[in-house]
């Protein structure tokens, strides 16, 4: 018990110090997982949109795929990521390897099929004669998948979080693809499984809250822009 | 051909050699359909008879398997739905279909989508929600409305588009009696006025007879019947269509007094209270659904019923259809009733068997001549 007090206390001085190192670590973090999410979206909302509304042959292969995808181990995504970037890999020249582009890279592969997954489901649960009438009005077919998308907003929201949240918490591919170098590509997560095996607990818990606080004020965000407009 | 022959006026759209297939399965098989300009064209039908694809059909949102469907001289071949045509027409369906914002935005999306400018937006947005009596509804969320709020905006973004055709789909199904009174009403005086083309499909007999210029009966996916409601539902020409219109009664009188809307009709003899404003000496088509008749014993007629009407007459025929059965009782005239087989039973009813109809003055369905 000693211990998890310890760690909050320290982890209430690191945060009220603002330790440099600290701050550079969540900065980190907050950098590489947003920037692999909006990726994700940018691809994952339109991926998910085609495969919810239209029809073409393989069109269940790919949905299969993607549901795969949902839930792929990010140590697998990690070690294909590796592959390709390693200074022998087919993209080694891109000299990405251990740096924060290669845990974008990791981390969007991780998220995009999750957020295409949400999108899929939320494309499917509407009315199916609400896409008639709309077109029925005389939209274009891209005005269509916007107002579609419109409709669907509230479970989108939830694939923005899904997706967020996958990878703010996952290590295994930023541990493979990055290697916790400290100042370059140290992370929330990779920090604490590096304290954690240092024997370091207390720093190791007083990261773990703050991640947790991270991971609970941008849930909030989303969920506070997601529930702006309901009716009671 | 011969190109200096005159030709009348081309209909707003036709639809040739059409063939619908869902799932596989052919659902649709119309030779020749045409809807004349500023005409109303009713399609009923038994349930499944694929009324709701027919009009998808037409509406261009079904791609059908075979056939061409032609917009005044355009055509439009299997693949070329365009946006253009698209555009000339507006579909009502069964259900609202609200997007989830403000009615004011649901009204103008069609129209935003055509570019129009902002001021006839505005204008045509106006004009459509004051003539459907919602113009204190424009800021509200759609998904706060009642039944009947969200169908009169459905309504009014339909015809906010100003179509060369529409088209609507059991518009009035599933909006509460009094409500949908006042709605066919309003409907039905915008309808005229705007004279617009108009295919409505419905499986409500009164509501054919009440607004159709023309109706088609579809069975099975064809069309097995078309023509002006007295030719469709007074002649009907097999035993499948007299099935299915004849699960009405129909009847033409001429009203002999009336009293703060309550009107007596004498028809054949026979006096029969009906809810109306029309003043005596008018003449009436009146439209009476088969399951809003009661049948009951003579020896029960001491029972006060709020029913206004109660005739003794004699089973002259009877037409078993699954559960129920449709019984005809002759009054003076034939009076056309469906009763569950259940009742029949417990009733242990016959024919030649003398009983007694009663139905409500509010159940008739009135039109003048």
């Amino acid at each position: 018990m000693g211990i998890i007090v310890d760690g909050i206390k320290q982890a209430f001085l690191l945060l009220i110090h603002g330790d440099k190192q600290m701050l550079q670590i969540a900065w980190l973090s907050l950098v590489v997982s947003g920037t692999a999410t909006i990726l994700s979206l940018l691809i994952g909302i339109p991926l998910g949109s085609i495969l919810g509304l239209a029809k073409f042959p393989g069109r269940r292969v790919v949905v299969s795929l993607v549901n795969t995808g949902m839930g792929a181990p990010p140590v697998v995504v990690g070690l294909i990521v590796s592959i390709f970037l390693w200074r022998q890999g087919l993209l080694g020249f891109l000299h990405l390897m251990y740096s924060p582009g290669a845990m974008i890279i990791a981390q969007f592969i991780i998220a995009f099929p999750i957020v295409a997954g949400f999108t899929l489901a939320a494309m499917q649960q509407l009315d199916p004669k609400l896409r008639l009438q709309i077109t029925a009005l005389g939209v274009s077919k891209i005005q269509l998948v916007w107002q579609l998308l419109l409709e669907a907003r509230l479970p989108l929201m939830a694939a923005v979080m899904a997706g967020f949240g996958a990878v703010i918490s996952e290590v295994g591919a930023s541990m493979m693809v990055g290697a916790n170098i400290t100042g370059q590509t140290r992370v929330m997560t990779t920090a604490i499984v590096g304290e954690n095996s240092k024997g370091n607990f207390a720093l190791a818990i007083a990261l773990s809250v703050i991640l947790m606080a991270i991971v609970y004020l941008v849930t909030l965000l989303l969920t506070m822009i997601q529930q702006r407009n309901k009716v009671r | 051909m011969n190109p200096m022959q005159t030709k009348a006026v081309p209909p707003a759209l036709e639809a040739n050699n059409l063939a619908v297939k869902l799932g596989g399965k052919q659902v649709l098989n119309i030779a020749e359909l045409q809807v004349n300009k500023n005409e109303v064209l009713v399609i009923i039908g038994p349930n499944g008879s694929g009324k709701t694809t027919l009009l998808l059909s037409l509406a261009l949102l079904i791609k059908p398997a075979s056939g061409t469907i032609t917009y005044q001289g355009y055509a439009s071949s299997k693949n070329t739905a365009t946006l253009e045509l698209r555009r000339k027409l507006a579909v009502v369906f069964q259900e609202p279909l609200l997007l989830n914002t403000t009615v004011w935005n649901n009204i103008t999306l069609g129209l935003r989508a055509r570019k129009l400018p902002v001021e006839e937006i505005k204008a045509r947005t106006e004009k459509w929600l004051a003539r459907f009596g919602i113009a204190d509804l424009a800021q509200r969320q759609a998904k706060t409305l009642s039944g009947g709020e969200a169908k009169r905006v459905s309504l009014a973004r339909a015809f906010a588009l100003q179509p060369d055709v529409l088209f609507l789909d059991e518009p009035f199904n599933g909006v509460d009696s009094p409500t949908r009174q006042a709605l066919m009403e309003d409907f039905g005086s915008v309808l005229r006025e705007t004279n617009v083309t108009t295919v409505m499909v419905t499986h409500d007999r009164s509501e054919a007879l009440m607004m159709a210029h023309r109706v088609i009966v579809l069975i099975n996916g064809s069309i097995r019947q078309m023509g002006t409601p007295p030719q469709v539902f007074s002649n009907p020409v097999d035993e499948e269509v007299a099935n299915f219109v004849e699960a009405g009664n129909i009847m033409h009188g001429v009203v002999s007094s009336q009293s703060e809307g309550q009107a007596l009709v004498d028809v054949g003899g026979l006096r029969l209270d009906v809810v109306s404003n029309l003043s005596a000496g008018a003449k009436v088509t009146m439209f009476l659904h088969d399951d809003d008749i009661t049948i009951s014993l003579p020896a029960a007629q001491t029972q006060l019923s709020s029913a206004r009407n109660h005739y003794t007459g004699k089973i002259s025929k009877i037409f078993p259809t699954g559960s129920q059965i449709r019984v005809t009782v002759d009054c003076g005239i034939p009076m056309v009733a469906l009763i569950t087989k259940r009742s029949w039973e417990e009733l242990s009813l016959k024919i030649g068997d003398t009983v007694i109809v009663s139905f409500k003055a509010s159940s008739i369905h009135l039109i003048p001549k």
